[in-house]
């Protein structure tokens, strides 16, 4: 039995495309369907472009697919709006969603941070918080590792063409999510998320920033260590992940300045923020896989 | 003595609304005290000013390590004053991706009756939810598109037109960085006001860091703008905002009628306002550099605060974001290139 397991992609817009990409090098993950609702649309062709078996009728057209082609993770890269309906109908079948949207109904998932907790205690549903969030709360998460952190604030500047209609028509959403995931997966006792979108051409490369208030002096040795150490661990997964500036400190802030590169698969370099999301999405479809495997954990029972 | 000249704009009305309590939340690094907001407000209701706009510099939800914490909460300087108003009308600023509906709510709990929801002038289409809400709350409703500078007279409009669309009715063209010279207004306003509905008002937000605050104001009045804005003394970001004292002069010499009483804000400006300020509102050669260069107004106390720190001069900070493109928000952005420039230089 092979020990890939084999996946749905919900979306084929730009964040579905590009994961696609990325999971055709996966030796973990086998992509098998793409769903849209559209069977005109550039992303559905690009998938049978690369082999992969389409369906327009939504996630309804897959659902008679999942037992037969044994698909074990969905990964949806749609809107909050429909996924808890497309996450209900896929759990079901014992499909575990990886939800790339800010609907957050499942446990906050960031990598480097806490995806180990997710995988021995397998939940059937993990978000993936914002493309703010994964660049930024790993670092808050850095602080917190050495010393409570009062406060935690991140800033997100990304590029306009590389925010869609869906997060601009509900921008809100990005800072509630974003700023609950500082406090629940970064560490903060308190969160803020401030997102920033500047239309410069040629396009800006995502910037984040990371302020932290400790409690008590800082430990700058420690502190800085463990951000280094970080960066590290997230550039497994996104080699473009880089500390530009800091950590600086001045009194109980800390202040990271970072970068982040996508690996311009189908989204282009600029657009890291992108990147970040579908890249850790995989990864952590990847780190299941891997539990699997080794018997650390074992998959869903299937439903009728 | 008759000191008013016949001139084109003779009978005219505009509303003015006054920022000294948002914008120059930017120059005072949000520490205006609650009494100074009540002192302030009540001699500027007191002198006939229609709208006053109260609300941390970076609009409501600003409170952040990024842009500076203030004395005290939106809500608690908006329900210090509000009580206080016989006349004027509260306005409050938002910019969405800093602050949100909740916001929006509360502002409205306390009796704010204008929301100013804005955006960089090339991205109107996040402000659907929040316009939309507004709106929705039936108050008076204004779409800001800043640091209009950078774009076309057509794309001001496009973005124009989808706030309008999503329920502004009033749209202001926005010179964030007090860039624009009288004839960039003049087109820019002309063109909303031909293009937008007649029922949807224009209106026009200056700093004054080349100066031009009072003619830009001029240009915007003639070209059809109903709402300018202004400051008291001119307390505001970067050189300040248009002098509001030194604009209702002005306007009473040309017989526009703004309905402020002159010697009123005068008084105001000097006996409530210049004794507040932390530094002279002047244009010194930073804040002219934001003029030249086209940058976002509150980043002068930014870069100077970096120069000091770092041994980069402001200037060559401003205008390297300048030539980068930052929008209003990137504050983070001044630290990180003052950091960048002085490794580049070995000062640190």
């Amino acid at each position: 039995m092979s020990k890939k397991l084999n996946a749905v992609i919900i979306g084929p817009g730009n964040i579905g495309t590009d994961l696609l990409m990325k999971m055709k090098r996966s030796e973990w993950i086998e992509p098998v369907w793409m769903v849209g609702i559209d069977p005109d649309s550039e992303g559905l062709k690009r998938a049978r472009e690369m082999g992969i078996k389409t369906t327009a009728e939504g996630v309804d057209g897959v659902l008679p697919h999942v037992l037969d082609d044994d698909i074990r993770i969905a990964f949806d890269a749609t809107s909050a709006y429909v996924h808890a309906e497309n996450s209900r109908k896929l759990n079901e079948k014992g499909v575990i969603m990886i939800d790339l949207t800010p609907a957050a109904i499942g446990p906050f998932c960031v990598p480097p941070v806490n995806l180990k907790e997710h995988t021995t205690d397998l939940k059937m549903n993990v978000n993936m918080v914002t493309c703010g969030g994964q660049a930024t709360i790993p670092m808050v998460a850095a602080v917190s590792r050495v010393q409570p952190v009062e406060y935690g604030e991140i800033v997100a500047t990304v590029s306009s063409r590389s925010v869609g209609p869906g997060t601009r028509q509900n921008i809100d959403e990005f800072t509630r999510t974003t700023s609950g995931a500082v406090e629940k997966v970064g560490g903060a006792k308190k969160g803020k998320a401030i997102i920033i979108i500047n239309p410069a051409e040629p396009p800006l490369i995502m910037r984040d920033t990371i302020h932290c208030l400790t409690e008590g002096e800082p430990d700058i040795e420690a502190i800085t260590q463990s951000v280094h150490d970080m960066v590290a661990d997230v550039q497994k997964y996104v080699p473009g992940y880089k500390l530009v500036n800091g950590p600086i400190f001045d009194g109980r802030k800390v202040s990271v300045f970072m970068e982040v590169e996508g690996l311009g698969d189908f989204l282009p370099k600029y657009a890291g923020n992108l990147d970040i999301m579908t890249a850790a999405g995989l990864r952590t479809a990847e780190m299941i896989a891997e539990e699997v495997a080794a018997g650390n954990t074992h998959l869903p029972e299937r439903g009728e | 003595m008759d000191l008013q000249g016949k001139t084109a704009l003779s009978g005219i009305k505009v509303k003015l609304h006054d920022m000294s309590l948002r914008d120059g939340m930017h120059a005072k690094q949000h520490q205006i005290s609650l009494d100074e907001m009540v002192s302030i407000a009540t001699a500027l209701d007191e002198a006939g000013m229609p709208l006053i706009e109260v609300t941390h510099g970076d609009g409501l939800g600003g409170s952040s390590l990024n842009y500076g914490f203030p004395a005290h909460t939106d809500e608690e300087y908006l329900s210090a004053v509000i009580p206080k108003m016989k006349n004027a009308k509260i306005s409050a600023l938002q910019l969405p991706g800093i602050g949100t509906l909740d916001h929006l709510r509360m502002a409205k709990d306390v009796g704010v009756s204008c929301i100013r929801v804005a955006t960089h002038c090339t991205e109107a289409d996040v402000s659907e939810q929040h316009i939309g809400m507004s709106a929705k709350m039936e108050m008076d409703t204004v779409g800001f598109l800043m640091m209009a500078h950078m774009v076309s007279p057509e794309k001001i409009l496009e973005q124009a037109k989808l706030m309008e669309h999503y329920g502004a009715n009033c749209i202001y063209m926005t010179d964030s960085a007090g860039y624009m010279l009288p004839a960039e207004v003049t087109e820019k306003i002309g063109l909303l006001r031909s293009e937008l509905n007649a029922n949807t008002e224009i209106g026009f937000h200056g700093h004054h860091n080349l100066a031009m605050g009072i003619a830009n104001s001029l240009a915007a009045i003639e070209a059809g703008a109903a709402r300018i804005d202004g400051s008291v003394a001119g307390l505001g970001a970067g050189a300040g905002n248009t002098p509001l004292e030194v604009f209702v002069a002005v306007l009473d010499r040309m017989g526009v009628e703004s309905g402020v009483d002159l010697y009123k804000i005068m008084d105001v400006a000097e006996d409530r306002v210049v004794p507040i300020m932390d530094q002279p509102i002047r244009l010194d050669r930073d804040a002219l550099t934001l003029g030249y260069a086209g940058v976002y107004s509150s980043f002068l106390l930014f870069a100077k605060r970096a120069e000091a720190k770092y041994g980069i001069q402001a200037r060559d900070i401003l205008v390297e974001l300048g030539r980068r493109g930052t929008v209003g928000g990137q504050e983070d952005m001044i630290e990180d290139l003052a950091l960048t420039m002085a490794k580049e230089k070995g000062l640190i």
